[in-house]
C-alpha cells in the first residue's frame, strides 16, 4: 500500500526542482528553525519568513549545493541556533556523545552484578510464580 | 465566599498533610501504631479537603465568577461546559491545585490500601508523602494561589487559549499530572524503604502496582497529547522531540525502566539498589518535567503557563527532592547487598538491559533537552536541539533494545537456555526479515525504515511467539485460563511493536504538498483528485470560522472531507480544525491555511501512512498496563500477604 502511495510523486511547489532534490529540500525544511517561530521548523511554520527561507533553501538545492553546505550557509547568516541538528563542535561535543558516555557508565555499574555461568545457581523456571496465577 | 471556602479548605489540607507528614514519619520512627493510624487519617482529611477545594474551584469555573482572577484569565461565558470545567486546569495555579489534589488522594489510597507492607515502611512512606503534598500545596497557596480574587471584577472572562479547547487536551493534564505524581508513591516508598534501611521483595511488591499505574496514566496522557498536535496544530506530525514533549517523556522512559526492575527486585531480591535509586529519579524527572513546563525557561509552543520567580520555587523543591533522596540513596545504599548473581542469558539479565537501555535513552533525552539550556547558561551560545538529534541517538539505542526484547520474557530467572530461546524465535526472526526485505524491495524504502519495520515485527512476532510458549503449556483451548499477566507482557510489547511500525512508517514515507485552490479547482495527490467545493463562514458558541468542504475521488470512490479555520476574537488567535480521511492505508490529512483577499485558499495536503498505528499501539501499551493493574490486583486477592517480613506484619494491628 504504501508502494502504491510512493508511485505518486509530491506535487512539488517549485517546479523546477527534481523528485530527489524536492525530497532533500522536505528533509532539510525540517532540520532549519524558523528564526521567528516558538521552536519550529519551517517546514511546519506558516510565516512569510519560514516561506522565504524555504524558498531559499530550493534555490541552493538547484543550484547544486551539498546538504551540508546548505546547514552553513544558514548557520552562518542566522547561528548555529537555527539548526535543530547542533553541528559537532568542541562545545557539544559532550552532547553528541552522551548516549555512549551514559551507555559506559551503565555498563561499567552493571559488570560486578554479573556473575559466570559456572557459578550462577541453578535455573528456576518462572512458570509458575504466584504472579501468573 | 465560594472561592474563600475554598481557599479555607485547602489551607485545612495544607495543616493535615503536615501533619501526615510528621505523625507518618515519627510513628515510623518510633513504631506507635497510634500515631500510624493517626497519620493514615490525616491523609483522608487532606484527600477530602482537598477535593472539597477543587471542586468549588471548578464551581466557580463552570459558574464564571470572574472575580477569581484565574477564571477571568481563563474562561469565558460563552464557552462549552466541558472547556469552563477543563479550564481549571488549563492555567497554572489550577494545575497546580490538581497536581496537589492527585497527590493528596494518592496518600489516602496508600492509607487505606497497605497490602503486604510492613507497618513502619507504610507509615514512613505515607509521612514523605504528605510533606510532599504539604510542599506543593505549600507553594501553591503561596506563589500561585487558585482562589485568588479581582477587584473589581471584569464583566467578560479573557477566555480559555482556543488551542486548548479540545476534549483530548481537556483530559491530556489530568492523565499526564495522574501519572507524574503517581510516580511520587515509588519516591515516598523508596525514601522509607531507605529510612528503615531495607529494601526487600515486600517492598518491590508494594511499589510495582504504583509505577505500573503511573506508567499506564503517563502513556495515555502523551498519547492524548500527541494526537491532539496531530489533528490540531495543523502541520501533519505527532511528536517534535520539543523540551516540553521531552519532559513528560523523560519521567515515562523512567517509570517503564522502573516496572521492570521492581519484578526483578521482587522475584528474586535483585537489583534493589537500583530500584530505589530508579524510583528517586523518575520522581525527580516528573518535577524536572513540571519546572521546564512551569519555569518559562523553555520556549516551545507547549508551553502555556510561565512564570520565572515560579520556576525558582519548583526548582528549590526538585533540589529538594532530588539532593535530598540521592544523598540518602549514598548514604544507604552501600548496605544493601545484592543477594543472588545471575548471568547475562537470565530473565534478570534481560531486564537488566532493558534497564540499562532505558536509563541510557532517559538519560540522553535529558542531554538533548537540558544541553541547550547549560550551553546558553555557561558560555551564551545558543544551540537547537531537535529531532535530527533525536533520530540519531535515542534511535539506534531503541534498536538495540528492541533487537533484545522478545528474548527476555522466553528466559529463565537465573539462567536461562538461550539456545531454546533462539529455536523458538526463529519464526519471529524470519517474519521480522520478510518485512524488512518487502519494505526494501518492493515500497523501496531507506535501509532505516527497512530497519524501523523488521524491528517492530519482530516485537509484535515475539510477543506472539511467548503467547505461543505460554498456551502450549496450558494446553490447547485454555487462552482464557492463561494468567493476566501474561496477556499484559503481551499487549504492550506487541503494542510497542505496533507503534514502531507507524512511527517508521509515518516518519518516512510520509508524503506532503501545497495547493492553492479557488472552490471548484481540484489538485492530484497521491493518487486522489482533491476538489475544494465551498469554503462557507459561520459562528460558532465562541469563534468564527472558515469551514471548506472538499471531495476526495479515488478509483471511481468519492469521499467528503472538512476541514476549518477558527478565529477565536475574544483570545485573539486562530486554531486550525484539521480534515482527517482515515483509511487502511494511513490518513489523508488537510490543513486550510489563511487567505488574503479573494487569492485562492492556501491547502496544506500531507499523507501519512499507517500512522493510525502510531496510536492503536500506544493505545495497546496502556491497554497493556491496565490489564497488569488487573492481574496485580488479581494477584494480592488470590495470594495475600505471604513473604513479607513477620516481624513487622504483627505491628498495627
Amino acid at each position: 500500500m504504501i508502494g502504491m502511495v510512493l508511485a505518486f510523486a509530491i506535487a512539488a511547489s517549485e517546479p523546477e526542482l527534481s523528485p530527489q532534490d524536492e525530497a532533500r529540500a522536505r528533509a532539510l525544511d525540517s532540520e532549519i528553525r524558523c528564526v521567528q517561530c516558538v521552536n519550529e521548523p519551517i517546514a511546519q511554520s506558516t510565516s512569510d519568513i519560514a516561506e522565504d527561507m524555504r524558498g531559499l533553501i530550493r534555490e541552493r538545492v538547484a543550484a547544486g549545493d551539498s546538504d551540508a553546505d546548505i546547514r552553513g550557509f544558514f548557520a552562518e547568516r542566522y547561528g548555529d541556533q537555527v539548526l535543530f541538528r547542533p553541528p559537532l563542535r568542541q562545545e557539544t561535543l559532550l552532547l553528541w556523545l552522551s548516549p555512549i558516555v551514559l551507555g559506559l557508565i551503565a555498563l561499567l555499574c552493571a559488570a560486578p552484578l554479573m556473575r559466570r555461568r559456572g557459578a550462577a545457581s541453578e535455573p528456576e523456571d518462572g512458570q509458575f510464580d504466584p504472579e501468573d496465577r | 465566599m465560594i472561592p474563600e471556602i475554598g481557599a479555607v479548605l485547602a489551607a485545612i489540607a495544607l495543616a493535615a498533610s503536615i501533619a501526615q507528614a510528621w505523625l507518618g514519619l515519627w510513628g515510623g520512627h518510633k513504631n506507635d501504631a497510634r500515631l500510624q493510624a493517626a497519620a493514615a487519617a490525616a491523609a483522608q482529611v487532606s484527600a477530602i479537603a482537598l477535593i472539597g477545594a477543587f471542586a468549588l474551584l471548578v464551581t466557580a469555573f463552570v459558574q464564571s465568577d470572574f472575580s477569581v482572577a484565574i477564571v477571568a484569565g481563563n474562561s469565558h461565558i460563552d464557552k462549552p461546559l466541558i472547556y469552563k470545567v477543563a479550564g481549571t486546569w488549563g492555567n497554572h495555579e489550577g494545575s497546580m491545585l490538581l497536581w496537589c489534589l492527585v497527590s493528596a488522594i494518592f496518600a489516602a489510597i496508600l492509607a487505606v490500601a497497605r497490602g503486604g507492607m510492613g507497618a513502619t515502611l507504610w507509615s514512613r512512606a505515607l509521612g514523605m508523602q504528605g510533606l510532599l503534598t504539604f510542599a506543593t500545596l505549600l507553594y501553591t497557596l503561596v506563589l500561585s494561589n487558585p482562589f485568588a480574587r479581582l477587584d473589581p471584577a471584569p464583566f467578560e472572562g479573557r477566555d480559555l487559549n482556543p488551542l486548548l479547547q479540545d476534549p483530548a487536551l481537556a483530559l491530556h493534564p489530568p492523565m499526564l499530572y495522574a501519572g507524574y505524581v503517581g510516580l511520587s508513591i515509588p519516591f515516598s516508598l523508596a525514601i522509607a524503604a531507605l529510612l528503615e534501611g531495607k529494601v526487600d521483595q515486600a517492598w518491590a511488591r508494594a511499589l510495582r502496582p504504583w509505577t505500573l499505574a503511573a506508567w499506564t496514566l503517563l502513556t495515555i496522557g502523551i498519547t492524548l497529547g500527541s494526537y491532539w498536535a496531530y489533528y490540531e496544530l495543523g502541520w501533519g506530525g505527532w511528536w517534535f522531540w520539543d523540551p516540553v514533549e521531552n519532559a513528560s517523556f523523560m519521567p515515562w522512559l523512567a517509570a517503564a525502566a522502573l516496572l521492570h526492575s521492581a519484578i526483578v527486585t521482587e522475584r528474586r531480591g535483585s537489583l534493589a539498589a537500583w530500584t530505589a535509586l530508579l524510583a528517586i529519579l523518575a520522581f525527580g524527572l516528573s518535577l524536572l518535567g513540571a519546572f521546564l513546563v512551569r519555569s518559562g525557561v523553555l520556549t516551545s509552543v507547549h508551553a502555556f503557563a510561565v512564570d520565572p520567580e515560579r520556576g525558582l520555587a519548583i526548582l528549590a523543591l526538585l533540589g529538594a527532592v532530588v539532593g535530598g533522596g540521592l544523598l540518602l540513596f549514598a548514604w544507604r545504599a552501600p548496605r544493601l547487598g545484592e543477594p543472588h548473581g545471575f548471568v547475562l542469558s537470565s530473565r534478570e539479565g534481560a531486564l537488566l538491559l532493558n534497564n540499562l537501555g532505558l536509563a541510557v535513552a532517559a538519560g540522553t533525552v535529558l542531554a538533548g533537552t537540558l544541553y541547550p539550556l547549560l550551553l546558553d547558561a555557561a558560555t551564551g551560545e545558543k544551540i537547537s536541539v531537535g529531532p535530527p538529534f533525536f533520530d540519531a541517538t535515542f534511535g539506534p539505542l531503541m534498536a538495540v533494545l528492541f533487537a533484545i526484547l522478545p528474548f527476555g520474557p522466553l528466559l529463565a530467572w537465573r539462567r536461562g537456555d538461550t539456545a531454546d530461546a533462539v529455536k523458538r524465535l526463529t519464526a519471529a526472526l524470519l517474519a521480522a526479515l520478510a518485512a524488512a526485505l518487502f519494505v526494501l524491495g518492493v515500497v523501496r524504502g531507506p535501509i532505516v525504515s527497512a530497519i524501523g519495520i523488521g524491528l517492530g515485527v519482530w516485537l509484535i512476532a515475539g510477543a506472539f511467539v511467548y503467547l505461543g510458549k505460554r498456551w502450549g503449556k496450558a494446553g490447547a483451548g485454555k487462552a482464557l485460563a492463561l494468567p493476566l499477566a501474561v496477556w499484559a507482557m503481551v499487549l504492550a510489547h506487541a503494542g510497542l511493536g505496533v507503534f514502531t511500525i507507524g512511527a517508521v512508517a509515518e516518519r518516512v514515507f510520509r508524503q506532503e504538498a501545497t495547493a492553492q485552490l479557488m472552490p471548484g479547482e481540484s489538485t492530484d495527490f497521491v493518487g486522489r483528485r482533491i476538489t475544494l467545493q465551498s469554503v462557507n463562514g459561520f459562528e460558532g458558541p465562541n469563534y468564527l470560522a472558515q469551514q471548506a468542504r472538499l471531495t476526495v475521488e479515488q478509483n471511481g470512490r468519492v469521499q467528503t472531507l472538512v476541514s476549518e479555520i477558527r478565529r477565536y476574537p475574544v483570545a485573539g488567535s486562530t486554531t486550525t480544525e484539521v480534515g482527517i480521511l482515515s483509511g487502511l492505508s494511513g490518513d489523508l490529512y488537510v490543513a486550510l491555511g489563511a487567505r488574503t483577499g479573494d487569492d485562492p485558499w492556501i491547502l496544506r495536503l500531507y499523507f501519512n501512512p499507517l500512522v493510525h498505528l502510531v496510536f492503536g499501539g500506544a493505545a495497546l501499551m496502556a491497554l497493556g498496563g491496565a490489564v497488569g493493574l488487573a492481574a496485580l490486583a488479581r494477584r494480592r486477592v488470590l495470594v495475600p500477604v505471604v513473604e513479607t517480613a513477620p516481624a513487622h506484619a504483627s505491628v498495627a494491628e
